[in-house]
């Protein structure tokens, strides 16, 4: 048996989950919530992201994490429901969209 | 490494595992429920990544944030991206063992502190949004 | 307590019982029986009542009677249970079903076939190699109270496979090493007179080994002696990607080979 290649994927899991977990709620409120009560508007929402380098770094990190958090925890979900078939392809779908998608955000972010 | 053949009976019953195994026991509903988690927290990483790729159009970007259709996601995520804090906090001791000399760090301490620290975290967070806005 | 006390009268609860007989037909059934209500009685006592008085032909394993030896596990109202440790009185009046450990092969009635737990336990070398071979007239391997406690827990498992049968991970998947044996494995890996936790790191950080758990936790929950198999498999999961990063950071720091195979 060879030591597996899993840790790549688990300790991403396991900083997005992280991430996930300390940010996410606040941020939802943030962005979901506040402008519905009126608090913030789209208009000063924007204005918020597209001034500062730092929170276009925060979201960054928050888009990128998580999506890695999803495909794994989500491949693992898929086989817990007992859908075991082309585990491979299932992998490279879940991984690769993490990755287009943090490749995504970067270059959207970089150029911004 | 060779598994040495067991002493296999020459017939044996397999129960199947049932399709519905996660519906048969609450522990494992809620197993399952925290495992669909993520498909709302990379939902909301989808829907930022769609936020930012509207920087500079402001218009586009209002019209996103205020459609229907994210605030019933940003609703139904809500509940389950608290549950993934929650069950992620509460199992954060059984990986993280500390010991002082004989004595196992309560796992209460280790999971108190993350939920203190969430704390401070969100209520940091909202009130940064809340200066930024303001002083804008 | 005095024994006349502890008999209720007349009473009498209902037990339906796994049963598979494959000389006589290839499928399971339940069969039901009505044994007398007592205080006292376990599903373990009331398994053997119905075995002496009622129907010899009704098999299963037991043997200490007190929670130690661990060969009476079953399911029990569809719980993993010590059956020695399941008091009937739980359960009065409702009926009460006994079904062999979920997700192993049933040999004959409650009867589930080990073989495979067996040879996992071997897999992981599930028992001590010494860092350091010494003679007998060199004394005791010394240990601290501090370094004890950081296995000890691990240690108490009595192999009654209880965790197994309440892992959906092994019952998808039978190669997956499994809580016990992992818990185990961690066990001599965290002992500190053990050498051998690169020898196992490659069952243990194969794909079926920890990474095939999805952290349920059910094991945790059903262990009788609190052994938490999945806080070991947490832990060395985290042992097992410490060990990846350094062998992809640092690849020149060979790991030891071990001596010869022992
Ligand atoms: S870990 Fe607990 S449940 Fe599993 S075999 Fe050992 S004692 Fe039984
Ligand atoms: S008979 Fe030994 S543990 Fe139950």
């Amino acid at each position: 048996m060879a030591r597996s290649k899993e840790p790549i994927w688990w300790s991403m899991f396991s900083a997005g989950g992280v991430i996930a977990a300390f940010l996410i709620p606040a941020t939802l409120l943030i962005t979901g919530f506040a402008p519905l009560a009126g608090y913030i508007t789209a208009e000063q929402l924007h204005d918020l992201i597209d001034r500062s380098w730092l929170v276009k770094i925060y979201l960054f990190i928050l888009i990128a994490l998580p999506l890695f958090h999803w495909a794994h925890r989500f491949r693992f979900t898929v086989a817990d429901l007992g859908l075991r078939g082309g585990a491979a392809l299932q992998a490279i779908l879940f991984y690769g969209a993490a990755i287009v998608g943090t490749i995504c955000a970067a270059v959207i972010l970089i150029r911004a | 490494m060779p598994r040495h053949q067991p002493a296999t009976p020459a017939k044996q019953h397999i129960r199947p595992m049932p399709v519905g195994w996660w519906l048969k026991r609450t522990s494992y509903f809620l197993f399952m429920m925290r495992e669909l988690t993520c498909v709302f927290v990379g939902g909301y990483a989808l829907f930022l990544l769609m936020l930012v790729a509207r920087i500079g159009e402001p218009d586009a970007f209002a019209a996103l944030l205020e459609h229907p259709g994210s605030l019933v996601f940003h609703v139904l995520a809500l509940p389950f991206v608290l549950y993934h804090t929650i069950t992620w906090f509460n199992v954060t001791p059984k990986a993280l063992v500390i010991y002082r000399g004989e004595e196992k760090v309560n796992p209460v301490i280790i999971a108190g502190a993350n939920y203190v620290g969430w704390i401070v975290v969100s209520v940091a967070l909202i009130w940064i949004a809340w200066i930024a806005i303001g002083s804008a | 307590m005095a024994a006349s006390n502890t008999t209720t009268s007349n009473a009498v609860v209902t037990m339906d019982v796994f049963r598979y007989e494959p000389d006589a037909s290839e499928l399971p059934r339940m069969q039901r029986y009505t044994v007398p209500f007592r205080e006292d009685w376990v599903v373990l006592d009331a398994l053997n009542h119905i075995k002496d008085e009622i129907d010899g032909t009704l098999s299963f394993r037991w043997s200490c009677r007190m929670g130690v030896c661990g060969s009476c596990g079953m399911m029990v109202n569809g719980e993993p249970r010590l059956t020695c440790n399941s008091f009937l009185r739980d359960y009065y009046p409702n009926p009460i079903r006994v079904e062999p450990l979920s997700y192993f092969p049933v040999i004959r009635d409650l009867i589930i076939n080990l073989d495979h737990f067996l040879d996992k336990l071997e897999e992981v070398k599930a028992w001590l190699i010494p860092a350091e071979d010494r003679e007998l007239s060199e004394g005791e391997y010394r240990q601290s109270p501090a370094q004890l406690a950081q296995y000890k827990q691990f240690s108490m498992c009595i192999n009654c496979m209880l965790c197994y049968a309440a892992c959906p991970a092994y019952g998808h998947h039978s190669e997956f090493i499994g809580p016990a044996a992992l818990a185990l494995a961690q066990r001599y890996n965290m002992d500190s007179r053990d050498g051998a936790s690169d020898e196992r790191a490659d069952v243990i950080f194969s794909e079926e080994g920890i990474w095939d758990c999805t952290f349920v936790g059910e094991c945790a929950r059903v262990c009788p002696k609190n052994v938490d198999p999945a806080s070991a498999i947490q832990q060395a999961k985290v042992e097992a990607t410490k060990d990846f990063f350094k062998s992809v950071l640092v690849p020149w720091g060979k790991r030891q080979q071990p001596a010869e195979s022992r």
